[in-house]
């Protein structure tokens, strides 16, 4: 149970640190991102595949982050151009054409055979400490996301991409260029889900394209939405309702009779619908959210 | 600061809306443009700022040339816009709205805000103390923590302007200040623009209160269907007859 505990952890926290991404780019500066699960493919896959040709994983690690952010640019350019609408189909897009060139380029992902045995994080301690340690590490990169978000948003720059979500030509009226911080708030938003990528890689060790299906982003979505768009507490808590409740209804078979595996799987993806039609009816500030301010 | 308006013109679609536009502002003056619903007015705002490109014509600022710059750069260049309908940053608070406002903050830049907060500090604080001058100018103290879209009409209007402040631009362009703003109010608008003008900062009103702006402005130009018809003080304008014509309907 404990192990099982333990895995969960280590999931949600990588949800976690999906949100705060997500948390910056549409919480904060109101960009529309559906793609968000394209930099976490990018992320994996990058660490991933150098890991296995030997790079040292602190290395992987950051390219993962590092080529997450770069792909984040072009989008940034495109994000100056759309209207917010738009810009939420081109993401979408973008996401999906990431997961189809990694099925179809076999000679470097392996298709949708996919990439096994890839190198878990603190091989050498070996199972119940290992596991552990992996929780440890994903919890203090969660801690230092959180507080780099946080860090921003109380700051003239989260100032000022409040400012562009609230009314982005007033902002280009006043001399401030808002495509200069929407791409910012790209990158680092795409680094940080690279990020959670390679921890996704290496805790589950086998990697394939049906992963990285747009519902992972909508996932992330629900938990900060639930949680409250635009605060890093939403972030951590939208989560740990989506994560109970994805997990929770596990157990539910014992519970409800005539239910067989299969349809568990659905009925979990419905009582998280359920769910997030709720919160829209009834909270949609979010659990944290802030009254006052939406 | 002169405003050189070159014989603009601006079609949508098959509209004319601004049909060879000229207009000389010069430096410091306080400048007035009135005309009937779609005479062109804001679209002439629209495309000196920049948001909306002239199909023809050519704009200068002081001698520099604003036609190839975008609209952010055309504020830098000194000349800062207000919109017919406010458009404050509606979650921030009225603070934070000005302090948004305030140009060239290191802690809007990433590396700056990581690397050298200890300047970030500096500035915030030097910022903060000109945004408490602008609200007590503006008479906003009341309301300075409040959300600003929870402000008046009105309201709205001076923190715009407010924050047009901030960026210490030496022309500012109002459209509409008066618009929907309740007459105690206006009077007090009106002081802050005359005193913020003998200052030195220039202004280029759009109204379509007559009466308020000719109080306001020594110099005004009218303006209808897209065309310049008349530039002038306030009584010779309006003594023009091709003005009383389509201004005022012919009604004398």
């Amino acid at each position: 149970m404990e192990a099982y505990f333990i895995a969960i952890g280590i999931i949600a926290l990588i949800y976690v640190i999906l949100s705060l991404g997500l948390t910056l780019q549409y919480g904060l500066t109101g960009l529309i991102n559906f793609g968000h699960v394209g930099f976490f493919a990018i992320g994996a896959y990058t660490s991933a595949l150098l890991a296995l040709k030997g790079v040292p994983l602190v290395f992987s690690f950051a390219a993962a982050a590092a080529l997450a952010g770069l792909a984040a640019w072009p989008l940034g350019l495109v994000s100056l151009r759309l209207r917010d609408d738009y810009f939420a189909i081109v993401t979408l897009g973008f996401s999906e054409v990431v997961r189809i060139v990694i099925t179809s380029e076999r000679w470097l992902t392996n298709g949708v055979q996919g990439i096994p045995g890839i190198p878990r994080l603190y091989e050498g301690l070996g199972g119940s400490a290992a596991q552990l340690a992996v929780l440890v590490t994903v919890l203090a990169v969660t801690l230092v996301g959180a507080w780099i978000i946080r860090r921003i948003a109380g700051s003239p720059f989260g100032r000022l991409i409040e400012a562009i979500r609230d009314n982005e030509e007033a902002v280009q009226a006043l001399g401030k260029d808002p495509a200069r911080f929407k791409i910012q708030v790209l990158v680092v938003g795409a680094a940080l889900a690279g990020i959670a990528g390679a921890f996704y890689a290496h805790y589950i060790t086998y990697i394939v394209p049906d992963q990285f299906i747009p519902l992972v982003t909508f996932y992330v979505w629900m938990a900060i939405i639930m949680g409250g768009v635009g605060r890093v507490s939403g972030a951590i808590v939208g989560t740990a309702i989506l994560m109970l409740f994805l997990e929770g209804s596990r157990f539910l078979r014992d519970i409800v009779p005539g239910v067989s595996e299969v349809d568990m799987a659905s009925v979990r993806i419905g009582a998280v619908g359920l769910l997030l039609v709720l919160f829209i009816m009834y909270r949609p500030q979010g659990l944290m959210g802030d009254y006052t301010k939406r | 600061m002169s405003l050189e308006i070159h014989d603009i013109s601006k079609a949508f679609g098959g509209f004319r809306a601004l049909d060879g536009v000229r207009l000389s502002i010069e430096s410091g003056s306080l400048f007035g443009i009135i005309g009937p619903n779609g005479a062109g007015k804001s679209t002439l705002f629209s495309v000196v700022s920049g948001f909306a490109p002239a199909d023809e014509g050519q704009i200068r600022l002081d001698g520099q040339s604003l036609d190839n710059l975008s609209p952010p750069a055309r504020a830098r260049a000194g000349m800062i816009r207000t919109f017919q309908v406010p458009r404050e940053f509606r979650h921030l608070t009225v603070r934070e709205n000005l302090m948004a406002a305030a140009p060239k903050q290191t802690g809007e830049s990433l590396l700056g805000l990581f690397f050298r907060p200890g300047r970030v500090r500096e500035e915030e604080g030097a910022i903060a103390e000109r945004v408490d001058q602008t609200i007590r100018f503006l008479k906003l103290s009341a309301v300075a923590d409040q959300p600003s879209g929870k402000l008046s009409g009105g309201q709205k209007k001076l923190l715009e302007l407010g924050r047009a402040l901030m960026v210490e631009p030496r022309l500012i362009l109002l459209d509409e200040p008066f618009a929907g703003v309740n007459p105690v109010l206006i009077g007090e608008i009106m002081e802050r623009i005359t005193e913020l003008n003998t200052r030195g900062i220039g202004f280029v009103i759009i109204e379509h209160d007559l009466e308020a702006l000719t109080r306001l402005v020594p110099q005004l130009a009218v303006m209808d269907r897209g065309k310049v018809l008349a530039q002038g003080a306030p009584q010779t304008v309006l003594d023009n007859p091709l003005v009383r014509e389509a201004y005022l309907g012919g009604v004398s």
